[in-house]
């Protein structure tokens, strides 16, 4: 596999829930897979991810009292030295939370919890086929963003049909749908693979 | 309450008159709820043991072998009269307790499942129920990281005013079992959540019918899932240090219930130090030592353990206090401020059996039996089905099945109830659960393992009802031993009875199966 060697480190916060399924992806990956615990300090990696889950029982507002984990002082400098950063789901709230990302995650217009497998597509009209799980997936900003994945039909979660964004270098990606959940045989496809792929060479 | 019989007897037992802590006490480990007293009579008959049981009935849950030293424990429960008064926080902390049923035992908890009834569901009160309900099971199994894989609504208008909230877990370990029976002495300590007056008198309430008057809010507990998952997490970490003894969580009448178990179970006595427990307020000793609070748990841990316990604990932000220690005898002491609130033999505490009169009932055509037009969808929508990356159908099967972490094999899990059936031929309708989840899994080549059942009925006062929990067990256990699948645990509420009105029989029965290779079926 190309991605032989490559160090990547997975953020455990008290209540992510995503991490041993994102470890295994990266596993299945062949890449050098490490735990970060949040109160110690990141080594020096290729990649960061903030997997999903409920940071803090997402108490106030999702992925706002995370921000303040000791380990988020590293990342956000790792992030500005143009390191990869990944945030999935709550990882992605994180991410906007610490202003690494433009915007913010409102709650869903149903105001309800939405899980389901949905159609997304990037910029080129690639579509990718991946389970979306959140209650406040609804993306908002108030500036122009640079889009990485939208959502192929409307959804009661969308507002704009932004389902993940880059930052402006392009080296920190925020997305709400669940590449962890989408590569193993007994998933509904293998996107999952695609979207780390895309993200690693881009 | 304590019937003047009952009181009698504590009095008998104790050879002087019981103090108002010991009162409390012998009111709620003697309440139908914790002591299964009308129940246990019948419940023993259960066809329940064969070479696959590891761990049978009166565990936390039912342990079944599935080979290669993978282990799975599964267990419904009721939580319906809290669900009621409080639809969110008590269908949440429904599906949090038999999370830590499951957890409590070593298991890291890979799947759920509800069965749920309701009332009319055009009326603007239930909807309320419906909606409050799916809220509080979905959030809560979201957030602590577990698939949902069933959800099942049946509506009825004996349900309106006595909504039935039954909600399923499936554990997996390849490691351990942890039993909450000690094998030596050692020393307790309380995990978890902070000690506060929700819940308290939480068994009483649920041993008694429901009127119309009286508001019952206090004794509903509050669900905090992200306190839940931080408790896995750190107890499955202790678990794996291999130095714990016995476990057990804190579910009904809290801490006495929980101590008590294990002391009783152990053939020791237990001294409790009420002053180590973390409290949110000023509270009464007999408060303390019946607060169901949610998202704790008693750990009996070697002598000299307590440095790693506490590191654990503290690593993850949670409360830990050493409470007391299991000592040799039989006395259960509960102490505070260097005053003594209690002491009384443990023997004294074992509950009473009832032999409840049965009556039967001809068979019985419920002219109620309506047919309601429901978007079953959109809630089925809230549950996280994927989450753990495990699932291999999810909740919109009628069979839910999760791979299993470290192997190809997986495990199914489905529940069925028939109650309109049930109440036209009680023998019928449970036998009709059994085969048609049997019919299933055959249809997609899943074998059974073993059953858990969730039996709902009405007033075991009234004869009746009891001549149908009679008949339902015999009819189950008949079942269970012509296809040996045995019922390895399982939950009865009483008492779902509403201004005189009983629902019909309702037993849910949930089945257990092996899939030998996910991929290949």
């Amino acid at each position: 596999m190309r991605f032989k060697g490559y160090k990547v480190g997975v953020v455990i916060f008290p209540g992510s829930n995503c991490d041993a399924e994102t470890i295994r992806l990266f596993k299945y990956l062949e890449m050098d897979v490490k735990k970060l615990w949040h109160k110690d300090p990141a080594p020096e990696l290729d990649m960061y991810v903030l997997p999903g889950g409920f940071s803090y029982g997402d108490y106030m507002r999702a992925g706002a009292l995370a921000t303040y984990s000791p380990i988020m002082r590293d990342i956000k400098k790792y992030a500005e030295d143009g390191r990869k950063v990944l945030g999935i789901c709550n990882g992605f709230q994180i991410l906007c939370e610490a202003g690494i990302l433009p915007g913010t995650l409102t709650r869903n217009d149903s105001n309800k919890f939405y899980c389901g497998w949905m159609m997304f597509r990037n910029g080129n009209m690639d579509h990718y086929y991946l389970p979306l799980a959140n209650k406040d997936g609804k993306y908002i900003s108030d500036r122009e963003v640079n889009i990485a994945y939208k959502y192929a039909y409307m959804v009661d979660s969308s507002y704009v049909e932004i389902a993940g964004v880059y930052n402006d270098k392009g080296n920190v990606l925020g997305m709400m749908p669940h590449p962890e959940r989408a590569f193993e045989k007994h998933h509904s496809s293998d996107d999952g693979v695609k979207v780390i792929d895309n993200f690693i060479n881009l | 309450m304590l019937t003047p019989n009952e009181l009698d007897i504590v009095k008998t037992r104790l050879g002087r008159e019981p103090s108002k802590t010991e009162l409390a006490i012998f009111d709620a480990m003697w309440s139908e709820h914790c002591s299964y007293k009308s129940s246990k009579i019948h419940l023993k008959h259960l066809y329940n043991y064969n070479q696959k049981v590891l761990h049978g009935p009166g565990e936390n849950a039912g342990v079944i072998d599935f080979g290669d030293g993978d282990k799975i424990a599964f267990k419904i429960e009721s939580h319906n009269h809290p669900s009621y008064i409080e639809p969110y926080q008590g269908a949440a902390t429904g599906a949090g307790g038999i999370i830590r049923d499951i957890f409590t035992m070593g298991f890291r908890p890979i799947a759920l499942t509800n069965e749920l009834f309701f009332g009319d569901p055009t009326d603007r009160q239930n909807k309320r129920i419906i909606e409050g309900v799916n809220d509080g099971l979905s959030d809560y199994g979201n957030c602590v990281g577990i698939p949902t894989l069933q959800s099942k609504t049946t509506f009825a208008e004996c349900y309106a005013h006595n909504p039935l909230v039954n909600a399923l877990c499936v554990g997996w370990t390849n490691g351990r079992v942890f039993t909450n029976t000690p094998n030596k002495l050692g020393d307790v300590y309380y995990v978890g959540a902070k000690t506060g007056r929700d819940g308290i008198g939480g068994a009483i309430m649920a041993s008694e019918t429901f009127g119309d008057d009286t508001d019952k809010r206090p004794t509903v507990q509050v669900g905090d899932p992200y306190m839940e998952k931080l408790l896995i997490e750190a107890s499955l970490e202790l678990f794996a240090t291999g130095k714990v003894i016995a476990a057990q969580d804190m579910g009904a009448a809290g801490i006495t219930s929980s101590s008590t178990e294990i002391a009783l179970r152990g053939g020791m006595g237990m001294i409790i130090d009420l002053d180590g427990v973390p409290l949110r307020q000023p509270m009464e000793p007999w408060e303390i030592l019946l607060s169901e609070s949610q998202e704790r748990m008693l750990f009996v841990v070697n002598k000299k353990a307590g440095k790693d316990v506490l590191g654990i604990f503290r690593k993850w932000d949670l409360d830990c206090q050493k409470i007391g220690e299991l000592v040799e005898g039989d006395s259960f002491v509960v102490r505070q401020h260097g005053n003594e609130y209690c002491n009384i033999p443990l023997s004294a505490l074992e509950p009473l059996e009832l032999n409840r009169e049965t009556a039967f009932r001809s068979t019985n055509y419920n002219k109620e039996h309506k047919e309601y037009e429901y978007d079953y969808i959109r809630p089925r929508r809230q549950y996280d089905t994927d989450v753990m990356g495990n699932t291999v159908m999810g909740i919109h099967n009628e069979v839910g099945v999760v791979k299993l972490p470290t192997s190809n094999k997986g495990v199914a899990i489905a529940t069925a109830s028939f109650p309109h059936l049930c109440y036209y031929n009680i023998e019928e309708g449970t036998l009709h659960s059994i085969t048609s989840l049997l019919e299933k899994y055959r249809r997609l080549g899943i074998t059974p393992m073993a059953m858990t059942n969730c039996l709902n009925f009405g007033n075991p006062e009234v004869h009746t009802v009891m001549g149908d929990f009679k008949k339902c067990i015999q009819t189950m256990s008949d079942a269970a031993k012509y296809w040996d699948i045995p019922v390895v645990s399982g939950n009865v509420s009483f008492y779902n009875e509403t201004s005189g009105k009983n629902i019909m029989p309702t037993p849910v029965i949930g089945m257990l199966g092996l899939v030998e290779d996910v991929y290949a079926f």
